[in-house]
């Protein structure tokens, strides 16, 4: 135990260094955020402007520039839980199938008779058809509609489920469909409100999915809550316009009722496209993605009656002309019109594989959000009381560092010292580690480093009452050393291991404080066993080997 | 001679279980009487489990919690109930309040139109106050928090029962649990007692509680399950009179350490979490108490087995008779 071989002298000093060089940009908490901000802007634009240099220039870019996030509550900032109601969706593909229905019915008028549609609930379509004996007709032709599920594990089912009672036929999506729409109405609400919440610009909001259908977005350094939900509220413009001409030059004279625009997947592109819009996102009822007829990945489109009119009417005028699709002023795509689209449907086709064909269907629909959202949680902290609490925070681990160091060191005198010495080195682990992965500290969260403070003495004081005990047996100093280290190994890693049950199970059950405050516990945890173990060691190792004390009193 | 400051004395022969009666006892008294508090008084719970909304406010002049309950009577919401906060860090021109406000029927979150109209309120009876933050959370969302804070502290004991099962033996686990519910109940206890707010970060304390609580425990555990072995013919209550007094000085010098720690957080972290703090201040406390006191007593009761050279599960404790 006591022989400690060189590879392990550097390894655990080597992890003590990277440690401090990693947690060292939090101690330039401005300057290296700054630095970062101003990178990443420059980033975007593709250039730096003086201010953005001078930013950049305050930190060294050969520094590891990574910090501990600062959680809403110590930065101040606006968090919203969203409920996605994704049932809203399946109503407005039944109102858009039923034109379709209709007319695909209606061709078959002399044996089924006239077609009406009944009242029903909202998820369903339900059509009462003349003669009720020849529904199985009926249904066959209904059929047809249907298209299999794009999903993986919907894959070789069909999006339309066909019930037919008496003189009714029902309509509804099928389980396998509903799923597949759910994913793609939380994946589209997602891409809204990260677009509306990017256009503000603040730095790094967090928008996830949490569980089925909702969305917790955490945006720092907003005013507030209600604030944000104005924001999410109001819905991107999404248009499509006939083209003009193209060309590179953002100044190029667009002519009365003209407008130029950028392309959003090349900068250097222009479109100049007429103003006015032949239809608008707002009556865009879905798109999803789907293949066309050579089995290339493609995109299919549904408008709602009126605008499938305006649809249709445009495109049969202008077969072999492009359409370009606009979204908050960017043009996405400007596909070739092949041939007239009266359905209402269509599909957008082009060079793109399946991700992107499932993009470009997320951001057609991103014009509005696709279903309504309520807010189960809305959180708005102030930024002076973020700042009250990290400087509280601050104050108070200081403050318990010097109690603690005191009172070990009081207690166990230069084992005292290493046992301080591992315990503040760990607290900058923490920091490194929580700067390394990018992870979030809140306010429960540097209460969770305190603890660590008290507890991380824990192991060393297994391990010096160990020592104490040999050495009271009257062993000599290295021999009780090396059984106190021996004999602790136990206990330690047994109570360390209960903690991280409790750790663990905060951190995947809990969410919020409860999650933040885990967080810096069990990496705490992790870190407190290698220095109290290792870190220990190796100084009361090279302190023996330099001293070589006949007695100890410890 | 170097100057070593010791609480404990190098060699302790304190018998715990000389006054087992009493201290058992009165471990029990105070669960019970976590128990009847938790019936008749409740829990304070905060927005997290009840729903509703608070307004944190600060004022730069003194103002009177009447005024402010006054101002919010007429406006129709939820009930109101407004409590001022004190720390000692705010000066002259700090005056903070906690406003909360009650989940209205059928409403998720607070409407926006609601809480300006609360601040509208407030602003006309005190011009100088300024709304620090303000939290909302709708009845489903706290549902589910409830739930799923009795999932984690479940989760977290059940864990904890297994590991201790697989490393020792079902006697010990039976004890850690026993002395992890006293703890648990004993900080509801208090909480129930003080109505102090109990929400997430409760539920957080709680669960480290449990850890720490729990790793006293296993050291005392582990020291126990040594010396079972070294005196194989020693009785029971004295191996473990032996074994708490070995760990008695790290159990020790681990709770001072550990409450210097949150002692400094609990009078200059903030009155923000102080009721978090305040939370695990108590558990290090009736922690350090349960390792000592009470998981030990179960594990006498049940017995176990003394043999551990080879395992013998269908050996019959032989213990019961050696009761001091």
């Amino acid at each position: 135990m006591l022989d400690i071989p060189l590879w392990k002298r550097v390894l655990i000093l080597g992890v003590v260094v990277i440690g401090l060089i990693w947690a060292m940009p939090n101690l330039f908490y401005g300057r290296v955020e700054a630095h970062n901000d101003a990178l990443a802007a420059a980033e975007q634009a593709g250039f730096a402007t003086e201010e953005q240099q001078a930013a950049i220039d305050g930190w060294p870019s050969w520094l590891p520039s990574g910090l501990v996030n600062l959680g809403l509550d110590l930065r101040g900032g606006a968090h919203l839980l969203a409920e996605v109601h994704v049932e809203d969706v399946y109503k407005s593909r039944m109102d858009s199938l039923w034109p379709e229905l209709r007319r695909t019915l209606a061709e078959e008028r002399d044996v089924i008779g006239a077609v009406r549609r009944v009242e029903s609930p909202q998820d369903q379509l339900q059509v009462q058809i003349e003669n009720a004996d020849q529904m199985a007709r009926a249904v066959e032709v209904a059929r047809e509609l249907s298209s299999p599920v794009v999903s993986i594990s919907g894959a070789g089912q069909s999006d339309l489920e066909f019930t037919a009672s008496g003189d009714v036929l029902t309509v509804q999506l099928s389980d396998a469909e509903k799923a597949a729409t759910d994913d793609r109405t939380i994946q589209q609400s997602l891409e809204i409100v990260r677009r509306r919440v990017d256009e503000v610009g603040t730095r790094e909001p967090t928008i996830q999915r949490q569980g089925a259908d909702r969305i917790l977005i955490q945006v720092p350094g907003i005013g507030s809550a209600a604030e944000l939900k104005e924001l999410i509220g109001t819905t991107a413009q999404l248009t499509f316009n006939p083209v003009v001409g193209t060309g590179s030059n953002p100044d190029a004279p667009a002519g009365l009722g003209n407008v130029v625009l950028p392309s959003q997947e090349d900068p250097d592109f222009y479109y100049t496209l007429e103003e006015a819009p032949v239809v608008t996102g707002e009556e865009l009822t879905d798109a999803s993605p789907s293949f066309d007829q050579n089995g290339q990945p493609a995109v299919e489109f549904r408008f709602n009656p009126s605008g499938a009119r305006k649809f249709g009417a445009y495109t049969s005028a202008n077969i072999g002309q492009p359409f370009a699709i606009v979204l908050d002023s960017e043009v996405i795509s400007a596909p070739t019109i092949r041939d007239a689209i009266t359905t209402g449907t269509g599909i957008i086709s082009g060079s793109m594989n399946v991700d992107e064909s499932t993009q470009l269907a997320v951001l057609l629909r991103a014009g509005a959000l696709p279903a309504e959202l309520t807010f189960l949680e809305e959180r708005t902290i102030g930024p002076e009381l973020g700042q009250d609490s990290i400087d509280a925070g601050k104050i108070a681990s200081i403050v318990a560092i010097i109690g603690v160091v005191a009172y070990v060191v009081a207690s166990y005198g230069i084992f005292g010292v290493f046992a301080s010495i591992a315990v503040i080195t760990n607290v900058i682990l923490i920091l490194a580690f929580m700067s390394g992965i990018g992870a979030t500290l809140t306010l429960p969260g540097i209460a969770g480093i305190v603890l660590t403070v008290g507890t991380a003495v824990d192991a060393n004081v297994i391990i010096y009452e160990r020592i104490r005990e040999e050495l009271r047996r009257g062993k000599r100093v290295a021999t009780s050393i090396d059984t106190g280290f021996r004999e602790a190994m136990s206990a330690i890693i047994d109570a360390n291991v209960t903690t991280f049950i409790a750790g663990l199970v905060m951190f995947f059950l809990g969410s919020g404080p409860v999650k933040g405050f885990a967080v810096t516990l069990t990496i705490g945890l992790v870190t407190s066993v290698f220095t109290a173990i290792y870190l220990t060691r190796l100084m009361i190792v090279a302190w023996l080997s330099r001293r070589r004390p006949k007695q100890l009193v410890l | 001679m170097a100057f070593r400051l010791k609480l404990v004395p190098d060699q302790t022969s304190i018998n715990f279980f000389r006054l087992q009666k009493y201290t058992f006892g009165l471990s029990a008294v105070l669960m019970v009487l976590s128990v009847i508090l938790l019936l008749t008084m409740g829990l304070n719970f905060g927005i997290d489990f009840r729903g509703g909304t608070t307004i944190r406010t600060e004022s730069t002049t003194d103002f009177v919690v009447s005024d402010y309950r006054d101002a919010l009577t007429g406006l129709e919401i939820g009930d109101v109930s407004i409590t001022e906060v004190f720390d000692p860090s705010f000066g002259e021109d700090r005056h903070v309040a906690q406003v909360r406000i009650g989940a209205s029927e059928g409403t998720e979150a607070m409407t926006p139109d609601q809480i300006q109209t609360v601040e509208a309120a407030l602003t006309e009876v005190d011009p100088n106050v300024s709304f620090v933050a303000v939290e909302s959370v709708g009845p489903k969302v706290s549902s589910e928090l409830i739930r799923t804070a009795v999932y984690a502290v479940l989760a977290a004991s059940l864990g904890i029962l297994f590991y201790i099962w697989i490393r020792f033996e079902w006697q010990f686990a039976v004890g850690g649990v026993v002395a992890i519910v006293h703890d648990v109940l004993l900080t509801m206890g208090i909480f129930a007692a003080l109505q102090l707010r109990f929400d997430l970060s409760t539920i957080a304390a709680l669960l480290t509680i449990l850890g720490y609580s729990i790793n006293d425990t296993v050291v005392v555990f582990d020291r126990l399950r040594e010396n079972l072995i070294k005196f194989k013919n020693m009785p029971l209550v004295e191996v473990m009179n032996l074994s708490v007094n070995e760990t008695l000085s790290r159990t020790i010098m681990t709770a001072v350490t550990t409450s210097i720690a949150l002692f400094a957080l609990f009078a200059l972290g903030g009155d923000v979490i102080r009721g978090f703090v305040f939370a695990m201040l108590w558990g290090v406390l009736v922690g350090t108490y349960s390792s000592i006191y009470v998981a030990k007593n179960i594990v006498l009761w049940l017995g176990v087995k003394r043999d551990w050279s080879k395992p013998d599960p269908d050996k019959l404790p032989d213990q019961f008779t050696e009761q001091p």
